[in-house]
């Protein structure tokens, strides 16, 4: 993963609740084993609409995707995450994350960027009404910023995850540092399940 | 700490954290580990990019589910790209040393369903899986949970991942079930007063009588969809149901190693004087036969309701989503539910394909010994081989065809429509699975979540109906 720090430029709004990953990348696209491509199917069934609003002219270029509540709920597929960040867009603003897709986008330098719901709100009606609204997302003081519009509010990103977004840091190799921690912890496992695993890998 | 009261969250929580330091997340470890074609792939990519191995291919499992057919299954797959992924998972497992049950196996089956069965999934465990149903092993009293492919690939390189440790959420279910209401019906009932945000941030236990008297197959349906409250898991203390179910399996512990798990398992419940960071209580008999309306799994009406209408909504936000799911699903406000024709029924999906579920919708056609309506398609898909060996030795195949239903080969099928099974726009789907999100069934569907009973008398009748309809 690049480091991310700063995230800077104009937002697509998405003004729709419950925009589950089956609408960001319909399952069609999941039989593929590549992990790149993903772009062409975003948003795969409303691309379709010309007034779309991707399709838009005004948005053409935009990094971040500002949506209503409950963004990437359902299907823990991170071909969602991949296709989002394959596009073009390195944050997505929402008042609420599905679990899981904000764990994935954690893992791709895709910035979730959970605001409140009252924040959420004018920053989309402000989107809405000026769409070349430029706005700054600093992952490290934690900000989202729109100064045309007097716009500046703090969103919650773990220490650990923030740590990896500003380094671009790879999870595996940070918890293979503690590999003696995992053998430790599997050799001291109650009785009957090491007895239960060699009996299994006896077959 | 032991001695302060803890909840069964806590307590499962606590016996597999192998690193645990402030300001970081717990280091958990992972006991089982499911896999299949669809989220494995860019995992073990990656894993031969970084020239890293499968710490514990022993705790690992494979199935082909998500894209297999549920005819010709003796024929390769028609479609390249599925089969291309198929084949994929065949040579990966095979290269890390990883069992797979493959198409047309004894032992394949949707993940949730197999796993199970075979005594794999076990009281206290923690289980993961590239799959946001990954939940439903929480019937065991595990922390089950679904991961992205990023996670699935550090699960097989370190058989561990970095966890925040989550808020705990008591579902009370109390009281008895009426009759025609299931297990289905108290999580689409916990849907309608949660959202599909209620639980985010949190692992659920869903207690109280009416969970503690369902079966081990109706436990997993509740915890299957503990995903669509937004919750990271859902479970169930194990207790002696649960024992009975997994007593002889396969892969569970048998002799003195029984015992010694049994005593263990038997300290897997809430303390007295534990306190939950959230909890709400639901009357079972209240609970009527459930039915989804709209494009979300909170939008759900009792299947004698009616469609909601939005401008009653005060919520905005609410009233906009209910606004755009009418018009995707075209129903009108105050539209009785029993006068909604249904095109295709499908009874299947890791939410219900067990053998309980069959014998459910069999014996619905049994009393009323009618056949499907005319026009109406119907997929009886059940969920393994074991499932559908187990339904034949009944006769409950026999049930189903002799009504005009259609017998499949087991696998996920029209709950995601990656196989051929699919709806055409506009089509509309009485399902027993967990998502109705648009285009979900096929592009343009329309899917209305309900139980394996109102899936059959909906058929029967033609419209969406209880058995007692009939």
């Amino acid at each position: 993963m690049e480091p991310v720090q700063i995230i800077s430029g104009t937002a697509v709004p998405l003004d729709r609740s419950d925009v589950d990953t089956d609408q960001i990348i319909p399952s069609d696209w999941l039989k593929r084993v590549e992990r790149t491509g993903f772009e062409a199917g975003l948003f795969g069934e409303w691309r379709d609409d010309r007034d779309f609003v991707l399709n838009k002219q005004e948005h053409a270029g935009a990094n971040i995707l500002i949506a209503g509540p409950q963004f990437g709920t359902g299907s823990s597929r991170e071909h969602a995450v991949w296709a989002l960040h394959q596009y073009g867009f390195r944050a997505v603003i929402s008042p609420r994350f599905g679990d899981i897709f904000r764990n994935n986008a954690t893992k791709n330098g895709l910035v979730p960027v959970q605001l409140s719901a009252a924040g959420g709100r004018t920053l989309m009606d402000a989107v809405l009404n000026d769409p070349t609204l430029e706005i700054v997302i600093d992952v490290e003081l934690r900000t989202v910023e729109a100064q045309a519009i007097d716009f500046l509010e703090s969103f919650p990103l773990e220490d650990s995850i923030q740590h990896r977004f500003l380094n671009g840091l790879d999870d595996i190799a940070l918890t293979l540092q503690h590999a003696d921690d995992i053998g430790e912890y599997e050799a001291h496992r109650p009785d009957w399940v090491k007895e239960l695993e060699i009996q299994h890998n006896a077959r | 700490m032991t001695d302060q009261p803890r909840t069964l969250v806590e307590k499962v929580w606590d016996r597999h954290v192998v690193r645990s330091t402030e300001g970081e997340p717990d280091l958990l470890y992972i006991d089982l580990h499911l896999i299949h074609e669809v989220t494995s792939p860019q995992a073990f990519d990656g894993l031969r990019l970084t020239g890293r191995g499968v710490r514990r291919p022993d705790l690992t499992v494979a199935t082909e589910d998500h894209n297999v057919p549920t005819a010709d299954i003796d024929k390769p797959i028609a479609d390249p790209i599925s089969r291309k992924q198929v084949e994929t998972l065949r040579a990966n497992t095979e290269e890390f040393g990883i069992v797979n049950f493959p198409m047309g196996d004894p032992g394949q089956g949707i993940v949730h369903v197999m796993a199970p069965e075979q005594g794999r999934t076990l009281p206290g465990m923690t289980v993961v899986c590239g799959d946001s149903h990954t939940a439903t092993h929480g019937a065991f009293g595990a922390i089950a949970f679904g991961i992205g492919t990023s996670e699935v690939e550090h699960v097989l390189a370190t058989q561990t991942l970095p966890q925040s440790r989550p808020k705990t959420l008591a579902i009370n279910v109390e009281g008895t079930l009426r009759e025609g209401a299931t297990a289905k019906d108290i999580i689409l009932a916990v849907l309608g007063v949660l959202g599909t945000s209620g639980g985010m941030g949190y692992i659920a236990e869903y207690r109280g009588s009416a969970i503690e008297a369902l079966s081990m197959e109706g436990r997993m349906t509740v915890c299957n969809m503990s995903i669509e409250l937004g919750a990271k898991a859902g479970l169930i203390a194990p207790d002696e149901t649960t024992f009975e179910y997994l007593r002889g399996r396969e892969h569970a512990p048998a002799g003195e190693l029984w015992d010694a798990a049994v005593a263990d398992w038997k300290t897997l419940y809430t303390d007295e004087g534990a306190t939950f960071d959230s909890e709400i209580t639901l009357d079972a008999s209240k609970i009527e036969p459930h039915v989804s309306w709209g494009t979300n799994p909170g939008q759900v009406v009792p299947v004698s309701g009616r469609v909601p209408d939005p401008a009653a909504m005060d919520d905005p936000a609410e009233r906009t989503a209910a606004e755009r799911a009418l018009a995707y699903m075209d129903l009108e406000p105050g539209q009785a539910m029993t006068d909604v024709k249904v095109d295709t029924v499908f009874i299947g999906s890791c939410t219900n394909s067990r053998i309980e579920d069959l014998r459910a919708a069999a014996e619905v056609i049994r009393s009323s010994g009618s056949g499907v309506a005319e026009g109406v398609r119907t997929f009886v898909v059940p969920g393994s081989f074991a499932v559908k060996t187990q339904a034949e030795s009944e006769g409950l195949d026999e049930v189903f065809t002799g009504a005009g239903f259609d017998w499949r080969e087991p696998g996920c099928s029209m709950c995601l429509a990656m196989n051929p099974d699919k709806l055409s726009p506009g089509e509309r789907s009485a399902s027993t699975s967990n998502r109705n999100f648009e285009g979900r069934q096929g592009r343009g569907g329309r899917t209305h979540l309900v139980s394996p009973a109102v899936a059959a008398a909906s058929a029967l009748a033609g419209h969406f109906a209880t058995p007692e309809d009939l």
